[in-house]
């Protein structure tokens, strides 16, 4: 029977929960790196034993830690002794350094800064890690300040897609309360060339030449922050997901402004497809493993405190891409609940019924191994959830 | 032989029990420590000293002999108590909540 592996990063640590296919006992481990913030894990599409880990502290900084055994054991990639010719240590793992290079056209070192001025990028954490469907090797990383990064050698040394950051726009990116983040990362399964990534708060961007020129794909996005209404970017765009299946469809969750959009071109325009949603915002947003029709969004007040809504968990459901939504109530608090579900902390696994997860920023992680219609907590009391991914495995 | 006591996040990141012994060759400074340290615990880079610029870590401190060393120039000797290893070079994480 195939098996399925959740992995939460936690404000405190990581934890992994697995279960058999049916889905309702849960093996909890962990903490692991107890005390990190881990802002994301996620397993190898091309090999679920390899996975990769996100672990970072506001005093010691970034740790990239990866796993040959499922998460069993951890070591820091490169962690060994070497030495450079100039006889300075390496730890090239955890070294993520913008791309100044004359190679790769200078890329703009400033972008605009809360007093309207310009700020140096700096580097502060890895936001997302996304491992390459085809090579366990290849994992792509989204970091703050906004940037995105590679490594072919897993995770040895990254390298800048410094094309990204040089794009004609970067001084009008900023930083919106939770910083100037790259949180999104989605990489085309037909299409290798093809990458999408979102940005708090400049936009969604797409390359079609595997990561040398990006474009912004923020038409049809409203903002109430920024005074003019076709503005390139500057767009909080809080999530993308995509069915492996569709790869030209996409579904978005924005911070207020329409909330959740759909695009059926790649991105090049985007339309609001809300409907009877509560809100228009909220942070995740996920795609059905079977359904591409099927959407998942977890609405949240956004201007009134950002909790849920009559302080009831709602995951609403729809089955047409959007526009009519249901509301997915069962075995979820309905009274006096007041988390929030953050950006990265809703996943789905590819079992039959599929499950779909998200975790809270009140330590639960709520599972449905039915599509949605039932819930349970898997566990109820972790620290606060940053991140959570699912995965079948064999 | 240069003594370090790390803060107990690192000691579990490298892997170290106790304090570390360390041979630094030429001056004992706070950065020829440093640079030793961080070759014999490569996952330590980037963790007391930022990576790209090497400066200090807003929220590591650097003390030797009950002095607080960490606005010294990296490049200044260390306490010949440190250099001979009597005292150790304490580094330390700030206090901070959460």
């Amino acid at each position: 029977m195939s098996k399925v592996r959740v992995l939460v990063g936690t404000s405190k640590g990581a934890f992994i929960l697995t279960a058999d296919g049916k889905r309702k006992n849960w093996d909890v481990s962990g903490p692991f790196f107890r005390g990190w913030e881990i802002y994301h894990m996620k397993g190898s599409p091309a090999d679920p034993n390899r996975v990769y880990a996100s672990q970072s502290s506001g005093w010691f900084g970034q740790v990239i830690q990866r796993s040959s055994d499922g998460g069993k054991t951890w070591e820091t990639p490169g962690g060994g002794v070497t030495t450079s010719p100039q006889g300075m240590p390496r730890g090239e793992s955890n070294r993520f350094v913008y791309d100044t290079s004359a190679e790769t056209g200078k890329p703009l070192t400033t972008h605009q800064w809360y007093d309207g001025t310009q700020h140096p990028w700096e580097f502060k954490r890895v936001w997302h890690l996304e491992p390459s469907p085809r090579d366990p090797d290849t994992v792509y990383a989204g970091v703050e300040d906004a940037a995105l990064f590679r490594s072919t050698d897993g995770g040895h040394t990254w390298r800048e897609l410094a094309g990204l950051r040089g794009h004609g726009t970067g001084p009008q990116w900023q930083p919106g309360a939770g910083g100037m983040c790259l949180h999104t990362i989605i990489l085309d399964p037909d299409n290798p060339n093809r990458i999408f990534v979102a940005i708090s708060a400049a936009g969604a961007f797409r390359t079609d030449d595997g990561g040398k020129t990006w474009k912004p794909i923020n038409r049809g996005l409203k903002s109430p922050y920024l005074p003019d209404p076709n503005a390139e970017v500057g767009y909080c765009v809080h999530h993308i997901a995509m069915h492996p299946s569709r790869p030209d469809v996409l579904f978005m969750q924005l911070h207020n402004g329409g909330g959740a959009l759909r695009s059926d071109n790649a991105g090049d325009l985007w339309h609001e497809v809300r409907g009877n949603l509560p809100t228009d915002f909220g942070f995740p947003i996920d795609v059905h493993a079977h359904e591409p029709n099927t959407v998942y969004i977890i609405p949240i007040d956004g201007e009134a405190g950002r909790v849920p809504p009559e302080g009831k968990l709602r995951v609403y459901r729809s089955r047409s891409g959007g526009n009519e939504w249901e509301p997915l109530t069962q075995g979820l608090p309905q009274s006096h609940c007041y988390v929030n579900v953050l950006r990265d902390a809703m996943s789905v696994d590819s079992l039959e019924p599929c499950g779909v997860y998200f975790g809270t920023t009140g330590g639960q992680v709520y599972a449905s191994s039915d599509g949605g219609d039932t819930w349970a907590p898997i566990v109820r009391d972790l620290p606060k959830v940053l991140s959570v991914e699912a995965q079948a495995l064999p | 032989m240069i003594r370090v006591v790390l803060p107990q996040h690192l000691r579990t990141l490298a892997k170290i029990d106790g304090e570390v012994e360390l041979n630094v060759s030429g001056p004992v400074t706070l950065c020829s420590v440093l640079d030793t340290l961080e070759n014999r615990y490569p996952v330590l880079c980037g963790t007391m000293r930022d990576h790209a610029t090497g400066q200090r870590r807003a929220f590591i401190r650097f003390f030797a002999c009950s002095e607080d060393v960490s606005h010294e120039s990296p490049d200044a000797p260390l306490p010949d108590a440190v250099a001979s290893g009597a005292e150790p070079l304490l580094i330390i994480a700030a206090i901070a909540g959460g």
